[in-house]
This record gives structure tokens, C-alpha cells and sequence, in this order.
């Protein structure tokens, strides 16, 4: 577009909000000065909801990466269990032996706690914190039309606990006992007791803290998200006219302040547990020959603990994906979202049922057949609400006048992904199913593309479409497109063969399978899945470099409106200060999907409704 | 401060954002405290479960909590009538309550102690440590704003501004708050044994 016909559209949007927006006398408050006076204030210890979006990503970006580069040091292994890892010895240090003959092999301790590690930094900090926390924090308050969220003050210590919590993580990884290594959902007794392995000590110690600092993090955002949700809505802009993401960060946020607390708990009682000598998880055990002191303790109550968040958490990593997509799909078709309120109302019923399933992860930890019947039904309705979503995408797409960017392809990449790792998860939520499944590499092949892979393009649809709005400038289209490509191609060509591995009966978090005959057949797949990880992986570093290469040198944003939306972030300057609006607040007029309305491309929300024109819901 | 002040200028609903933020935060504690009992109920059902008596300073010390937040209630309203003399006395009241609340649910901790139920004689009592414990915590963090208002109280005039009335309701909820939320526990464990 050239800058000769957008220039008036511009003024248009200054106009209507000089016309109809609202005066909160916010400029007549000098406080700007206390938000970006000075280096510290504008780039650390911001409290300007934007600056701590972009916090929040590249955290989450760094945490991705060595979450990233774990998983392959492990699939190496699994791959090739037989090469020479000496290599990496500069890398790991003592966790790589090397025998006699000069071929360095990868400690078994350290495998597990690479498994651990993958897992607890991508659920917790990459896929949490990095998703939900960047963009709630980027979109809420400039989607519903407020100044910054409710507490900016508390929003930047829900950064700074994520900070430190990321911290201390980081620092376990370099104890001498090494890493927790139990697993990322942390059972008694590995997690309970100090002596269970090397990793249960100081490791585990560091774990818990690490993770209790987390919770607060996402306590205070989820405070802060639910809030400005519920009080700071512009003028105008009543429930139904939000935008699917901002529905969808709001389910998410109520979902982590219901579900994070119960993990507090369970995580206090295995404090007491390690060091106060309660017996709330362990029961009579033999170490050594030697009976310890615990008597009667339950393990199957931790797991209970666990899972009611853990079954949430799925959700709160996936609705932000979801909300993500919705919108980018709606702008990028140039079509209203396809059943706006059958959306919402999924995104509230996947809310409501997710806290009531979550035993579907403990069919084989000996609960009651008969209670798994009550956790099967409530799981595969569940079924329901996703499939109106996938339903309502597809049919958003259909028809429309389709704009394949970065993001758009990704949005689509995102409902390819959930469709095949939902209807893997129908035959896992199952409990006689289960039975031959769990455990297995198809559980492995499932969670990975329904809430990894997926949650990861939804963050990539966000990030390349909202990108300009972050930092005024453009990511590389053609890098993006072949980010997509390769990591579109790439994950399946990863985790689909695990689902034959699962089917065949193959074990997770085994160290290697050479002792058992049945799964030696599977060698040539295990090193295909781990050279596709590896080129997988390539992709992604293709992504970190486009996304700093573009913060300095990328196309500038010339027009404030580049993809043609209707959300009210886009009627804010390009590089908008502390306040987001210069001037007035905008009001709202219309709900957030008025696309191709009466001949016109697309009619913002600040727009008035026409002389004859009808509300479009 | 400022800027959060005049951000509320614009807020839609009429209850005021904090107030609002701090209600939430308190759902969110309440939940960790429904994750203590729900799972007391479910260890419980699993047998080796010891019975005993609580201790009956327990009960007494409810009624110390219950005055503490009645005379912080009080101290409120003559707060707003503008009776300086009985808001300051009946503040100084509610902390001084709460922090006799502490000691003395320390008190029966060692009571509890006394008649063989020990933080790791069997979990039915581990159980009633901890959740008190974490309950006292709750306590602590109250007391924390309550020393803080009686400074507010003495140093500052007294002057009914909106920011001072609201520091005031937010202290008052919080308080009140975590003061039922004890007698729930009380009354979970008298009639869950």
C-alpha cells in the first residue's frame, strides 16, 4: 500500500477517536516521566504492559531454546545410542563418560534429567509464560482500550518472579548431583525423598522453589489479566464485542489462578515430606535394606494434586493458541470468525471441563475402574467443544479471500496440528485403551502435537502478526514462510512415526531399548525421528535469527493498520508510549469482526454503526 | 501511585479494580486451602488414619479471631463517622488480637504436641499442622497490613480521602477474609473426625 492512500485512513482513525472517544484525563497526570524516564525504568523494570510482553517472549524465546537443544542431546541418544558422544564433553562435562576406547557415552542420571528438564521448562516457562504471559500482556489492554492493565506494579513483579523462578531453575542444572531428573510432574517417592537419586536432592530442592516462585508469577499476572478484563473495558466494549483472544486469555487466567494454588499445596506437602519427616506421600519403604521412618503416606494423592493442575494447565497453554489463531485466521480470510459466541461458548466449556478430568492421567495408577468411568466420559466430551472449534476455523477459512503470510500459514498449521493430536488424545482418554497405550511413545506422539507443537504455531501465528505491533518493524516474510515449511514438515515428520513406536508398545523415558528384542526393529525409525528433530531445530534457529535481525533491521511499519484489522490495537501510533492512546481512549462501536460488511474490506471498532446498518451479532 | 489512580477514573464496573484484584486473590487461596481438605478427606478415606481430640484452645482462639475482626469492622466505621480516638484504639485492638491469635495458635500447636500428636505421628495430625501453619501464614501477611494501617492511623491526620478509604476496605476484606477462612478450617476439622 502506498503511503499516499493510507495517510487519510490514518487521520480517520485520530478522527473518530478525537470524535467519539472517551476523556479519561489521563495525559493531565504527569506520571509519564515514572514509566520510561531512563534505561532502568523503560527496559528492565518496566511496568508498561508492552515493554513487559516483550519480556516475557524473549525469556521465553531463551527457555524454548535450551529446552529445545535438550531434546535433541536425548534424542541423540535414542537414536544412536552406539556413537561416540565425546564431542559434547566441553558441553556436559562429567555426564559424558568415556570408556577405554575413547567413545564417550551419555550418564543414564543425566538422560533422565534432561527428560525432566525438557519437560518442566517447556510446559512451565515457554509455554506459559512465555505464551499466555506475552500476549495477555501485549493484547489486554490494548484490544479492550486501557492505559495498562490494573496493577502495573504487580505485573512487573509477575515478570520479576518469573525471572527469578527461571533463575534458580537454571542454576540446578549445574549442581554437581545434577538436575531433578524424577520427571517433569514430579512423584513421590523420586520427588520426596532426598536419597532416591542423585537428581531428588539439591536438584529437586531447587525444582520446588524454582516452580513456588513460578506459581506467584502467574498468580499475579493472572490477577492482573482477569481484572483489567472484567473493570478497565473502554466505553462500548461490553463481553460480546471483545475479541476471541482476549475471551480466550481471560478463560486462561481464571483456569491458573483456580488450578496453580492446589500445585502450591501438593508441592508444600512434599516440602514437609523431604525435610520435616511427614508421611504424606510415601509410604513404607525399604532403602538399602534399611525400612525408613514413613509410614502410611499415599502417592496416588499427589498424583491427584498434581493432575488438577496438570489437566488445567493443558488448557492454559492451549486456549491462549486457540484465541491467537481465531483472530489471525478472521484477518488474514478477510472474513468475520465463523460462530463467534459458539466459540466463546467452547472456550468456557473446555474451561469448566478441564477441571474435571483429570484422573484421565492416572487410569494406571490404580484409582477405582469405576471412577475412571465418570473421568472418560467428562474427557471425551471434551471432544465436543474442540471439534466446534476446529468446525468454526475451517469454515472461517472457507470462502474467504485468504492472505498466506507467516502468520496465516501457521494459523492453519495450527488446526492441522490440533485435529491430529486431538483425535489421538480420543483414543488415549479411553481407560481400557489405555491400558496398552500409556506410558508408551504414542502418549509422547500425542501431548507433542496437540499442546506442543500446536501451542507453538499459535505463538508463532501471534508473534508474526503482531510483531509490528511490538517493535514498528516487520519480520522477513520469506524466512517466515520458510520457518513454516520446514517446521510444518518437521514436526510431523517427528512425532508422527512415534505414534507406530506407542502402538507397538515402545516405552517412554527408557535410556535405550538394545536389551529388548521386540523394539530393536525400531533403530532406522528412532534415528529418523531424531535427524528430523535435529533439521527440525535448524528451522527454528532460522526464526531467533529473523526475529533480532528484524528488531533493528527490519522493513519499518509505514501505515498503522498493515493487516487491514479491526481490534483497537491498531489504532494506536506506531510506537505508542505509556498510555497507548495520545489522546482520548477510543470507544467501541461494533464488535471485533465487522469484515467485507456492506462492500467494505474491513470497518474498525471504533467506527459507528451506519444510518441503516445493522450490529452484525 | 498516581497513574493507578487515574486509571480508575475510567474503570466501567463499580467496584474499584483493587478491590476487585484482591477479591480474586483471595478465590485463589481459598482453592489452596480446598486442595489441604479435599486431600485430608481422601488420605483420610485410605485407612491408618489416628483419631484424637483438638485441643480445646483451638475453639477458644477462634473467638479471639472473630473479636479481632469485629473490632477491626468497628474501627472502620468510626473510621468513616470521623470518631478519631475509638478508630485508632479499636485498629490497635484488631492487631493486638492477631498477633495474641498467633501465639496462642502456637500455643495449641504445643497442646497438640502434648497429648502425642506430633508433626509426623501419623498424617491426620500432619495434616492439622500444616494447614494451620499455612493458615498462620495467611495471618502473618495480614498482620503485616495491619501494622501498617495503625502507623497510617497514628502518624497521618485523619481525613476520609478516597485512597485512604480504600486502603482501609482492602485491608478490612483481606482481614476478614482470612478470619473465616479459619473458622471453615475449624469447622472442617471438628466435624471431618
Amino acid at each position: 500500500m502506498a503511503n499516499v492512500v493510507t495517510k487519510p485512513e490514518v487521520h480517520e482513525d485520530d478522527l473518530l477517536i478525537e470524535e467519539y472517544g472517551y476523556d479519561d484525563h489521563f495525559h493531565e497526570h504527569h506520571h509519564g516521566d515514572k514509566y520510561q524516564s531512563n534505561f532502568i525504568t523503560t527496559y528492565i523494570f518496566s511496568q508498561d504492559h508492552k515493554m513487559i510482553a516483550k519480556q516475557f517472549l524473549i525469556t521465553g524465546m531463551f527457555w524454548a531454546i535450551i529446552g529445545a537443544a535438550m531434546s535433541l542431546i536425548f534424542r541423540l541418544q535414542l537414536g544412536f545410542p552406539e556413537e561416540n558422544m565425546a564431542w559434547i564433553k566441553p558441553l556436559l562435562g562429567k555426564w559424558i563418560t568415556v570408556n577405554d576406547a575413547g567413545v564417550g557415552s551419555l550418564a543414564p542420571e543425566f538422560y533422565y534429567a534432561l527428560v525432566t528438564m525438557h519437560g518442566t521448562i517447556l510446559v512451565f516457562f515457554v509455554l506459559t509464560a512465555g505464551l499466555s504471559g506475552t500476549f495477555s500482556n501485549l493484547l489486554i489492554p490494548l484490544q479492550v482500550g486501557a492505559r495498562d492493565m490494573a496493577s502495573p506494579f504487580l505485573n512487573m513483579l509477575s515478570y520479576w518472579f518469573f525471572f527469578l523462578s527461571g533463575t534458580i531453575m537454571f542454576l540446578s542444572l549445574f549442581l554437581n548431583t545434577g538436575p531433578f531428573a524424577g520427571g517433569w510432574t514430579a512423584y513421590p517417592p523420586l520427588s520426596a525423598l532426598p536419597q532416591a537419586s542423585s537428581g531428588s536432592g539439591a536438584g529437586m530442592t531447587l525444582w520446588l522453589v524454582s516452580l513456588v516462585f513460578f506459581v506467584v508469577s502467574v498468580l499475579l499476572g493472572g490477577i492482573n489479566y482477569i481484572t483489567t478484563v472484567l473493570n478497565l473495558r473502554t466505553k462500548g466494549m461490553t463481553m460480546w464485542r471483545m475479541p476471541l483472544t482476549i475471551w480466550a486469555f481471560f478463560v486462561t487466567a481464571i483456569l491458573g489462578l483456580l488450578s496453580f494454588p492446589v500445585l502450591v499445596s501438593a508441592f508444600l506437602l512434599v516440602m514437609f515430606d523431604r525435610g520435616l519427616g511427614t508421611s504424606f506421600f510415601l509410604s513404607e519403604i525399604f532403602i538399602g535394606g534399611q525400612a525408613l521412618d514413613h509410614v502410611g503416606g499415599s502417592p496416588v494423592l499427589y498424583q491427584h494434586l498434581f493432575w488438577f493442575l496438570g489437566h488445567p494447565e493443558v488448557y492454559i497453554i492451549i486456549l491462549p493458541a486457540m484465541g491467537l489463531v481465531s483472530e489471525v485466521l478472521s484477518v488474514h480470510a478477510r472474513k468475520p470468525i465463523f460462530g463467534y459466541k459458539a466459540m466463546v461458548y467452547s472456550i468456557l466449556a473446555i474451561g469448566f471441563l478441564s477441571f474435571i478430568v483429570w484422573a484421565h492421567h492416572m487410569f494406571m495408577s490404580g484409582v477405582n475402574p469405576f471412577i475412571s468411568n465418570f473421568f472418560v466420559i467428562f474427557t471425551l466430551i471434551i471432544a465436543v467443544p474442540s471439534a466446534v472449534k476446529v468446525f468454526n476455523w475451517i469454515a472461517t477459512l472457507y470462502g474467504g479471500n485468504i492472505r498466506f503470510t507467516a502468520a496465516s500459514l501457521y494459523a492453519i498449521g495450527f488446526v492441522s496440528m490440533f485435529i491430529s493430536g486431538g483425535l489421538t488424545g480420543i483414543f488415549l482418554g479411553n481407560s481400557a485403551i489405555d491400558i496398552q497405550l500409556h506410558d508408551t511413545y504414542f502418549v509422547v506422539a500425542h501431548f507433542h502435537i496437540v499442546m506442543g507443537v500446536a501451542a507453538f504455531f499459535g505463538m508463532f501465528a501471534g508473534i508474526y502478526n503482531w510483531y509490528p505491533k511490538m517493535f514498528g518493524r516487520f519480520m522477513n516474510e520469506t524466512l517466515g514462510k520458510i520457518h513454516f515449511w520446514g517446521t510444518m514438515i518437521g514436526a510431523y515428520a517427528v512425532f508422527w512415526p512415534m505414534h507406530y513406536l506407542g502402538m507397538a508398545g515402545v516405552p517412554r523415558r527408557y535410556y535405550r531399548f538394545d536389551s529388548f528384542a521386540a523394539f530393536g526393529q525400531f533403530d532406522a525409525m528412532n534415528q529418523f525421528i531424531t535427524i528430523a528433530a535435529i533439521v527440525t531445530f535448524g528451522f527454528q534457529l532460522l526464526f531467533v535469527i529473523n526475529f533480532f535481525y528484524s528488531i533493528w533491521k527490519g522493513k519499518k511499519m509505514t501505515t498503522r493498520n498493515p493487516w487491514g484489522a479491526t481490534t483497537l490495537e491498531w489504532t494506536t501510533p506506531i510506537n505508542a508510549g505509556h498510555g497507548n492512546w495520545p489522546g482520548k481512549l477510543p470507544t467501541v462501536q461494533r464488535w471485533a469482526y465487522d469484515y467485507g460488511k456492506d462492500g467494505q474490506e474491513f470497518i474498525p471498532q471504533i467506527q459507528p454503526l451506519g444510518k441503516d446498518e445493522k450490529e452484525s451479532h | 501511585m498516581n497513574a493507578t489512580v487515574a486509571m480508575t477514573d475510567y474503570r466501567r464496573n463499580r467496584i474499584h479494580p483493587k478491590k476487585f484484584a484482591l477479591l480474586i486473590a483471595c478465590a485463589s487461596i481459598m482453592m489452596m486451602f480446598a486442595a489441604f481438605t479435599s486431600a485430608y478427606v481422601v488420605r483420610q478415606a485410605a485407612g491408618n488414619w489416628l483419631e484424637f481430640r483438638l485441643p480445646d484452645l483451638f475453639y477458644f482462639n477462634t473467638g479471639v479471631i472473630l473479636l479481632s475482626s469485629l473490632s477491626l469492622h468497628s474501627s472502620y466505621l468510626a473510621f468513616k463517622r470521623g470518631n478519631t480516638r475509638l478508630y485508632r484504639l479499636l485498629l490497635a485492638g484488631a492487631l493486638v488480637l492477631g498477633l495474641a491469635f498467633l501465639a496462642l495458635q502456637y500455643q495449641a500447636w504445643q497442646a497438640l504436641a502434648a497429648i502425642g500428636v506430633e508433626l509426623t505421628t501419623n498424617p491426620s495430625g500432619s495434616f492439622v499442622y500444616v494447614i494451620s501453619g499455612v493458615h498462620a501464614a495467611h495471618i502473618l501477611g495480614g498482620i503485616a497490613v495491619l501494622i501498617l494501617a495503625v502507623l497510617h492511623a497514628f502518624i497521618l491526620p485523619h481525613r476520609l480521602t478516597p485512597t485512604r478509604k480504600l486502603r482501609f476496605e482492602l485491608t478490612l476484606i483481606y482481614w476478614h477474609f482470612v478470619d473465616f477462612l479459619w473458622v471453615y478450617l475449624l469447622l472442617f476439622f471438628t466435624f471431618q473426625s
